[in-house]
């Protein structure tokens, strides 16, 4: 069951994914990249990641992808989708992209032996009090303890981001 | 582990996506396009770190996710906002075109 609810979200991710870069319509790609977020999604939830499938669907696509077809729309992209669609040095660019993924690639094959140590953080999770406390909770805890600097500077980037979009965005301050 | 998917499959899931996020940010010429292969990439990273943390049974995984987001957010407004700037100041979204830098 797990398996197939695996292939049928990876099915999801690479086929949103592929038509994302392939669209000749900005909208177009934007719904792809949506189906493909989905899927993303549906692997947090595979891996008891509730927390990140809840952020994903309200974040992801509630905000940002509604932000980007906002764009879309205010941006006049009929002539653009007429014209030819990749640029010049594809051969450059094809080359690069494998590279690249060759190389990710690479470097996992040979750190595969290191994936060994995932017993020992299991034994230090069953010394802790909580039985089983949920997936959210058990985020607040750190998030609220260990990490409250980071997330407070995320906070402060933030505002940042909001008035300097607002600055950008504005005719005259 | 109890589940029925290793690890290694996330993983070679998250590197394909990845790789697609590079060609596509590399290929395309729309800006908008470019943006949307940035957030792919993105969303292979995440996948990971969520992986690893599955695996390792750990939720650091899923706050750097949860960072990677916050921030992922404050890009995409920020780029939007200059991709609108851009356009309205040049009329294109064409990155063949936007080359006063090179000049």
């Amino acid at each position: 069951m797990e398996t197939f609810s695996f292939y049928a979200f990876a099915v999801l991710v690479l086929g949103g994914a592929i038509l994302t870069i392939t669209r000749r319509s900005a909208v177009h790609s934007a719904i792809s990249l949506i189906v493909s977020l989905v899927g993303v999604a549906g692997l947090y939830l595979l891996q008891q990641a509730e927390f990140l499938f809840a952020v994903q669907i309200v974040l992801y696509i509630g905000g940002i992808m509604v932000l980007f077809l906002f764009v879309i729309m205010l941006v006049n992209l009929d002539e653009a989708a007429k014209e030819r669609q990749f640029n010049g040095q594809w051969l450059i660019a094809l080359i690069c992209a494998t590279v690249v993924g060759l190389q990710v690639a690479w470097f996992m094959t040979k750190g595969a032996g290191a994936l060994k140590l995932a017993q020992v953080p299991v034994a230090a999770a069953q010394t802790g009090a909580p039985v089983s406390p949920g997936n959210v909770e058990a985020i607040a805890d750190v998030l609220f303890s260990e990490y409250l600097l980071p997330f407070e500077v995320a906070s402060v980037l933030l505002l940042v981001a909001v008035v300097g979009s607002v600055v950008m965005a504005k005719k005259r301050i | 582990m109890m589940t029925g998917v290793p690890l290694s499959w996330y993983l070679i899931l998250s590197v394909v996506l990845f790789s697609l996020g590079v060609a596509g940010f590399l290929f395309r010429r729309n800006i908008i396009t470019i943006f949307m292969s940035i957030e792919l990439m993105l969303n292979a990273v995440n996948l990971s770190f969520v992986s690893f943390s599955y695996e390792l049974k750990s939720v650091n995984g899923h706050l750097y996710t949860l960072f990677v987001m916050v921030v992922a957010a404050a890009e995409a407004a920020v780029g939007l906002a200059i991709i609108l700037t851009v356009f309205k100041n040049r009329g294109t979204l064409n990155v063949d075109e936007l080359n006063s830098l090179k000049n």
